[in-house]
């Protein structure tokens, strides 16, 4: 199977996988939005996004494409890099610099891969596992409502100390996302073949674009938590 | 204005592909800044074996940059510390009085030492022997102004063309990759006429030989073109990826 | 009837010049030669030594033609023979620019600008297949410079009134190769090209037939990777090792670049046809240390928008010297464009040798521009007005990068400053019009050869011989050759004749390697190339020719006296591989000054002080010299004897030649 068997192919597992991950943040990160927007005008933007993403076939389904797409990228990735260390062969050079246009997130996206990875055990854990999960399966994985998600996150942020961690955790977590992306994404779309002479600069133009919007969204809420348990604490 | 410097030329040491290598450090004087690297290596081998000492063995051969023969690791950057060379074209007023210089030969799976600096790139012809070509016999061929190209795609073809299968490119990559090499050869073919007829085959069996010699997945780091001493562009990689992704979901 | 191996003379007949009208013999030649059919074709095995414009394009179509071919090459990759350095471009006669160009004037301007020493049928022949080469290589993808129409574009090189170069930015010879490369690549791919890299051929190997006459069967190679020396049978020989102008060490040609084949091919009875004419390209970046290693062109395309220049005062030439001015201080009254003065019709554009004795003329007298005394300007100041600086950028960009690379100057804001260097060399190994040396069976093609350019080459001509050479006379000519050979069944290198040659080979390995004397290769080549540059360089006279063999003689003594081979016979051993090649340097060297000393004459690249005009031009004694010089080999320590191939030109007027109006 080419997709498997050339390298070719692999990047283009990876691409897909990494540009659908990159919707769903997009995605995620709108609807997190509304968790600043409830907190600040008392609606239930969030809890009624969340309701509609319940306990149902497509969400079901969507969930399990998703976790499916992680693997897929995952598997590639250490798939990959597993075969590119052995192409390097074993001998190192005694120098190394990295030339001029180099990103440095784009030598070590498997780190920053793990990391966002880790991430996202400890977001799973906090969130999904409190909401989704326990919806679902009607175990009660917290002594919050599954259903007032809004709840769950703004105890999780603004939980004194402890929310400021969470914060800081997950300011890392979006930094290692942010570089992850910003190389993710034109890479993406380089190996897809959309990239010419002219757009080759347009495309990193649009990643970095792409990166700084789904991050930012995420961002957002995160920074506005963290600003909201500093006023508490302090207050 | 070029001077005379001394400097200590730090040289991998290698006696032959299955034995272990080493660095070795050797003093060089009154070194003339005008003077290229490779006659620098001259001058340093003239001294070796004046004290019959083995000289270093290199590969070179035009001296001026088109060959694609030279092919050293100088200071951490395939051909040296400047833009747009090959190791022939380095000049010592890159260096100052008292530097070390550390030279290497190409690192990568795919391209085994065979002594010293010298090293094994046969893997680039057989990856042309795969496909690199237009299947068109001598004779029997239309006038040369019966197709006309546009002016824009010709100069784009001949800069991809401009390659020069050094090496440069698999050596600078952190997975090995030879895809800038392949995608040069794959973008000059697919933009002329006469080479589309068989572009999904050629990048089709490009690749899977390039594959198969054990080159690494290509991660766009962008370190291949940036070291490139013809400046190929990344563009050319797209380009490849368009080709053979077109060709296998043709399949 | 007197045969090729005994004769004092070489008649047309011998060299196989096909009768009837100039323009029909090519065409004569191709009805009535004898072919191999297709079956027996694959019962045939053809060695090719060199993967050149020539060597690549001769393997390739040989192997598409259904011959089993072997083909040997120096470096680690047919890709990188030192075609692959040419910049400017490739003559054609297609006249597609309209301005009056046609396969009768590309003849005459290659006949004439080879000052009337080349044979007309077989530079006709070039002419007229020059046209397929372009076709040729369109079909193989070579990126030709296009118009905005889409069309080809041309330039104007050297020695012509009409614009017929192709090219392909400043890499026209690396994208030809790169061309020849890739349909030889195909056949490597297909299985019929068997390719053997870093292998050197050390000796090619004789076999008598049934007559007991002697033919090429085969070469003895050295691998150059683990010092192994190899046996190699094929039914023909063919030579494309190109030229030997590293005699002078210092050249444009690439560090590899020998002359060792041919002379293997002379001490096997092959002639050597006018070693003396080397040519002397005006363009090159001048020497700057004792330490180069090589001389860097650049492109003779350059003098279609520069103008050469010295100063017109003495005291200006002084202060460049001195380093207290630059070119472009010196006021536009005060500059003499020396080419444009002396030749009002051609300007800078006159060729090569012409370009390159007004130099040294200039230089002698005292009005070189460096701090050596030995460089000319070569200044673009007036095209960057006319055209803008992006219009020349482009077209000279990557050769403006290239000269500031080396010199770490400017050129558009400074003059260049250029000075001739050996370039090529049009003398070579004698072939008949089949290409076929006097020995039966071994053919020569290429730069190694001498048949097409006479006396001087054009610019842009040696990519067209190459090329016309492997792809389109060659594959037909040594037909002729094979049609009778069909019954010789592969033989064995076992034969002792192979044997003989491999222990041949050996003994001079051996030989060197004892001498372990004092001397590094490279220091006794660099001492050869001085020599030559001084007494057999430029202008000559008998004098100097004569000082030169003497001290040649001398350096032959050094050199397998005194000269020092480190490391072992039998492994990867760079200094041995020099050594080797050095020695037959040395032979070449002295069998130039030879030929240079027995002909009286000045004609294209080689002037003899002695026979000028006033004006200083070269003066051709075509009553005495109007020949092709041939050396035929007569051992080790005899003088070579003087074989002469009268140019009887039936159709072209022998003419002074003139490019002042």
């Amino acid at each position: 199977m080419w997709l498997k068997d050339s390298s070719i192919g692999r990047k283009f597992i990876m691409s897909i996988t990494g540009l659908f991950l990159v919707l769903f943040l997009l995605f995620h990160g709108s609807m997190n939005i509304c968790l600043v927007v409830d907190d600040l005008f008392g609606t239930q933007g969030y809890n009624w996004i969340c309701e509609m993403l319940g306990a149902n076939w497509y969400a079901i389904a969507g969930t399990l494409v998703l976790a499916l797409g992680v693997l897929v990228h995952f598997l590639y990735a250490f798939y990959l890099t597993f075969q590119n260390r052995r192409a390097r062969g074993n001998s190192r050079y005694a120098v190394e610099t990295c030339p001029e246009g180099v990103e440095w997130q784009s030598k070590n996206m498997l780190v920053l891969g793990i990391i966002v990875i880790l991430g996202l055990c400890l977001h799973l854990y906090n969130m999904w596992f409190k909401m989704q999960f326990a919806e679902l399966t009607g175990i009660a994985t917290s002594v919050f409502n599954p259903q007032d998600g809004s709840a769950i996150v703004k105890y999780l942020f603004t939980n004194g100390w402890c929310g400021i961690i969470y914060c800081l955790a997950y300011i890392v977590w979006l930094c290692a996302l942010w570089f992850h992306l910003s190389h993710g994404v034109w890479s993406a779309l380089q190996t897809l073949g959309w990239s010419n002479l002219i757009w080759l600069k347009r495309i990193k133009v649009i990643g970095t674009i792409f990166a700084t919007l789904a991050v930012g969204l995420f961002m957002i809420v995160v920074l506005y938590f963290l600003g909201v348990n500093i006023g508490m604490l302090a207050a | 204005m070029d001077s005379y410097i001394n400097i200590k030329v730090r040289v991998w040491r290698q006696a032959g592909p299955k034995v272990a290598g080493h660095f070795e450090t050797y003093e060089l004087n009154h070194i003339f800044q005008g003077a290229s690297f490779l006659e620098m290596i001259d001058i340093l081998n003239e001294q070796l074996i004046a004290e019959h000492k083995d000289p270093i063995a290199f590969d070179h051969d035009c001296r001026e940059g088109i060959c694609g023969m030279c092919s050293m690791y100088v200071n951490g950057h395939p051909h040296g510390p400047d833009s747009a060379i090959t190791t022939c074209q380095l000049h010592m007023r890159h260096f100052h009085d008292g530097e070390t210089i550390t030279v290497e030969p190409w690192r990568s799976r795919a391209f085994p030492v065979i002594k010293d600096l010298m090293v094994d790139r046969q893997a680039y012809d057989r990856i042309m022997q795969a496909g690199g070509f237009v299947s068109v016999n001598t004779g029997g061929v239309p006038d040369a102004n019966a197709i006309a190209i546009p002016k824009p795609v010709a100069d784009e073809a001949m800069d991809a063309a401009s390659c020069i299968g050094c090496g440069a490119c698999a050596a600078a990559c952190k997975n090995g990759s030879a895809m800038l090499f392949v995608s040069a050869k794959v973008s000059q073919l697919a933009l002329l006429p006469q080479g589309k007829i068989e572009a999904a085959k050629r990048a089709k069996a490009m690749v899977a030989k390039m594959d198969e010699l054990g080159f690494g997945n290509c991660t766009n780091t962008g370190a291949c073109a940036a070291e490139c001493p013809k400046s190929v562009s990344l563009a050319n990689i797209a380009r490849l990826n368009r080709e053979y992704l077109c060709a296998k979901f043709k399949d | 009837m007197a045969t090729i191996q005994d004769t004092k003379i070489i008649t047309p007949e011998m060299a196989k010049i096909p009768a009837g009208p100039l323009a029909e013999k090519w065409t004569n030649y191709k009805d009535h030669q004898k072919l191999v059919n297709p079956a027996n074709k694959r019962r045939l095995d053809i060695i090719v030594v060199g993967t050149g414009l020539a060597g690549a394009s001769a393997a390739a179509t040989l192997a598409e033609l259904g011959f089993n071919v072997l083909n040997f090459c120096i470096q680690d990759s047919p890709r990188r023979a030192h075609s692959i350095a040419a910049q400017g471009g490739i003559n054609a006669a297609k006249n597609y620019q309209n301005d009056g160009d046609s396969i009768y004037r590309l003849y005459y301007d290659t006949i004439k600008g080879g000052d009337y020493r080349a044979r007309e049928a077989n530079v006709y022949r070039l002419a007229e297949v020059s046209n397929n080469i372009i076709d040729q290589c369109v079909a193989q993808g070579v990126p030709f410079a296009r118009e905005y129409g889409g069309l080809l574009d041309n330039r104007s090189f050297g020695g012509a009134q009409v614009s017929r170069t192709f090219y392909a930015k400043g890499q026209t010879g690396q994208q030809l190769l790169l061309g020849a490369y890739s349909a030889l690549c195909r056949q490597i791919g297909k299985g019929k090209v068997k390719m053997y890299n870093r292998h050197e051929m050390l000796d090619i190997v004789m076999i008598k037939d049934e007559n007991g006459e002697a033919r090429a069967r085969g070469i003895i190679a050295r691998n150059l990777v683990t010092g192994r020396i190899e046996r190699y049978f094929a039914h023909a020989v063919v030579i494309a090792s190109g030229g030997y102008g590293n005699t002078f060490f210092l050249s444009t040609n690439a560090m590899a670049s020998n002359g060792s084949a041919a002379m293997q091919m002379y001490r096997h009875g092959a002639y050597f046809a006018n070693p003396c004419y080397a040519q002397i390209h005006p363009t090159c970046i001048p020497k700057h240390g004792d330490f180069q290693s090589k001389l860097t062109l650049m492109s003779e395309s350059l003098r279609n928008d520069g103008r050469i220049w010295v100063p017109k005062k003495l005291e200006d030439a002084k202060r460049l010297q001195a380093g207290e001015i630059k070119g472009r201080d010196i006021p536009e009254e005060d500059r003499d464009y020396y080419l444009e003065r002396r030749y009002p019709a051609f300007g800078n554009l006159v060729p090569r040798d012409v370009a390159s004795r007004a130099a040294k003329e200039r230089c002698d007298k005292g009005y070189g521009v460096n701090n050596t005394g030995l460089a000319v300007f070569l200044d673009f100041s007036d095209a960057i007005q006319r055209l803008g600086k992006d219009v020349v950028a482009q077209k000279y960009g990557n050769l403006f990068q290239m000269y500031e690379k080396i010199t770490d100057e400017n050129p558009y804001e400074n003059p260049m400053m250029i000075f001739p260097a050996i370039h090529y060399t049009m003398g070579g190994i004698w072939v008949d019009y089949e290409l076929q040396t006097s020995v039966k069976g071994l053919f020569c093609i290429g730069e190694a050869n001498f048949s097409d350019h006479g006396a001087n080459r054009l610019g842009a001509s040696a990519l067209m011989q190459g090329l016309a050479d492997g792809y389109f006379v060659l594959p037909y000519t040594i037909q002729n050759y094979l049609s009778d050979q069909i019954g010789v069944p592969r033989m064995s290198t076992d034969l002792p004749e192979f044997a003989e040659a491999e222990k041949k080979v050996e003994d001079k390995i051996q030989r060197l390697m004892a001498i372990q004397g004092k001397r590094s290769v490279d220091s006794i080549h660099k001492e050869l190339g001085l020599i030559m540059w001084d007494f057999v360089g430029m202008g000559r006279t008998a004098e100097s020719l004569k000082e030169a063999i003497a001290k040649i003689d001398a350096i032959k003594k050094e050199f397998w006296s005194n000269v020092y081979i480190p490391g072992e016979a039998n492994s990867l051993n760079n200094e041995l591989e020099k050594a080797l090649r050095l020695s037959d340097f040395i032979e070449i060297g002295r069998l130039m000054a030879v030929d240079a000393l027995h002909r009286e004459e000045s004609c294209g690249g080689h002037f003899r002080e002695e026979y000028q005009t006033e004006e200083g031009e070269a003066l051709r004694q075509d009553d005495k010299f109007a020949y092709v010089g041939c050396w035929k080999y007569t051992g080790e320590d005899s003088e070579p004897e003087l074989i002469k191939e009268p140019l009887e030109y039936e159709f072209t007027e022998r003419k002074m030649r003139n490019y002042k109006a």
